[in-house]
């Protein structure tokens, strides 16, 4: 009983200290652009803020919104707290948690899951956050290498490079699970050409659906 | 005050943002390591939890960088360090900077030298992230009240329900990375450049698994996903000159 209070009341502070670092971030972000139109007392041109607006309001509000409701389970909440904050989500802090979770070898559905997963999203964040400071530092110098023709094609497949070594892990874990997921997914993004990198961020939620409702048959069938 | 890209002053208050976000993952890493004392973790574990997760991170963060370098041609250094280290990833920010520019009449290789085209860029970039700043406080916590409740009622659905969401994510970029195979109808081999990339990556995560299970190489576990990453972006640099 002790141990259930406990537990309820460390998910409690980080759901109450994650909105109060959420909204104050919220803040700070809403803040900058209104600052630097008081410092250099100019306003937005109104007209342009609005085509452009328009042209990543919609998609960009959708997608948001269906992503919180696919990677906010999957984050835990510390994790969800900090990964809609720092963002690189699919590319950066859901791999690293999940990696992390198996490698602790901690399931995401319990409070150790909720840890581990927290401190490695955590750690990613102030990584990320130190390099890109390093990096601004020395940006001078550091331009002509990122931008060498020769790394290029490096940076480009990092997806695949990241999905590749994560994939194996996961779907050997989950072989009966796996076969109609990836077996749909790879049929429609090689049958529909408007499936690519742009679109990929739509199709995460699209499968997400797509393999809860054939686990549960699959659950329900006795098979997994 | 004189309008540059790279005014001080937005250098100043980048700055000061990025520390908040830095501070809060400073906070919820102190609390949750102090959590997993309480807990009785092994402290191990948790070292191994956060050696592992920075030295993976160290290659997607450089590519995160490229994207500010990308975006500073046009906007200076300071907001795409900003947009990129908070909330923004890089197919966002580059697509959003793009519209708002495209918007203005500018491109996004001429510098910006007007305050009203830069703040306008900075209001397109900033308010179209929103969504995610303003629900996750609201409904985290409802979310996974929901998940709470589903556990109570199956445990083993729950498991099987988390492993299914993480499944189809690994199965959407499992897709994407075969996107582009059909040019090959076409005489154009690039599309064979992403699915090379993942199996060589799968390939080096495998052996690295079946070797880290043998004594003396059980370290590997702890470095298996940033090795199979390095080694697959590695191979793209021959793979891409090969197809490309």
């Amino acid at each position: 009983m002790k141990r259930e209070r406990r537990q309820l009341s460390y998910l409690d502070s980080v759901h109450r200290d994650g909105r109060v670092w959420g909204f104050s971030i919220l803040g700070i972000i809403i803040l900058f652009p209104t600052l630097l139109c008081i410092i250099f007392n100019v306003l937005p041109n109104f007209t342009a803020l609005g085509k452009g607006l328009i042209a990543v309001l919609p998609m960009y509000w959708a997608v948001g919104l269906v992503e919180i409701f696919t990677y906010v389970p999957m984050l835990g909440a510390g994790g969800a707290y900090l990964s809609f904050v720092t963002g690189n989500i699919s590319n950066l802090k859901l791999p690293c948690a999940l990696d992390a979770m198996e490698k602790a070898g901690v399931k995401a559905t319990t409070e150790e899951g909720e840890i581990i997963s927290t401190i490695a999203i955590a750690v990613s964040s102030i990584v990320t956050t130190i390099i890109i400071i390093i990096g601004v530092c020395a940006i001078v110098p550091l331009t002509p290498v990122l931008n060498s023709p020769v790394l290029e094609p490096a940076f480009k497949q990092l997806i695949p490079a990241l999905f590749g070594g994560l994939g194996v892990v996961f779907v050997s874990k989950n072989v009966k699970l796996a076969i109609v997921p990836c077996a749909l997914m790879l049929i429609l993004f090689i049958a529909i050409p408007a499936l690519n990198s742009g679109t990929v961020g739509i199709m995460v939620p699209v499968s997400v659906v797509i393999t809860i409702i054939v686990a549960r048959i699959m659950y329900k069938k006795g098979i997994i | 005050m004189e309008f540059s890209v790279n005014h001080p002053i937005i250098f100043v208050m980048v700055a000061v943002i990025i520390l908040a976000v830095l501070g809060q993952s400073v906070f919820f890493l102190i609390r949750a390591i102090k959590r997993a004392k309480e807990k009785g973790m092994e402290m191990a574990k948790i070292k191994s939890t956060i050696i592992s997760a920075a030295i993976f991170t160290i290659a997607p963060a450089i590519s995160i960088l490229v994207g500010v370098v990308a975006l500073s041609k046009s906007l200076g250094i300071a907001l795409p360090w900003l947009r990129l280290s908070v909330i923004g990833s890089l197919s966002y920010e580059s697509i959003a900077a793009e519209r708002a520019l495209e918007a203005l009449g500018l491109g996004t290789d001429i510098t910006i030298t007007a305050p009203e085209a830069f703040v306008t860029v900075a209001w397109v970039m900033t308010l179209g992230i929103l969504i995610g700043l303003i629900l996750t406080p609201i409904l985290t916590k409802k979310i996974q009240s929901g998940m709470k409740t589903l556990e109570k009622k199956d445990k083993r659905w729950r498991e099987i329900f988390q492993d299914a969401m993480f499944m189809g994510m690994i199965s959407a970029f499992l897709g994407f990375v075969f996107c582009d195979v059909t040019l090959a109808f076409k005489g154009d081999f690039t599309g064979f450049i992403p699915v090379l990339v993942f199996f060589a990556s799968a390939i080096v995560m495998a052996v690295l698994g079946i070797l880290s299970k043998k004594n003396g190489f059980k370290w590997l576990k702890d470095y298996a996903l940033p090795i199979s990453l390095i080694v697959g972006m590695a191979l793209a640099i021959p793979i891409t000159s090969w197809l490309g």
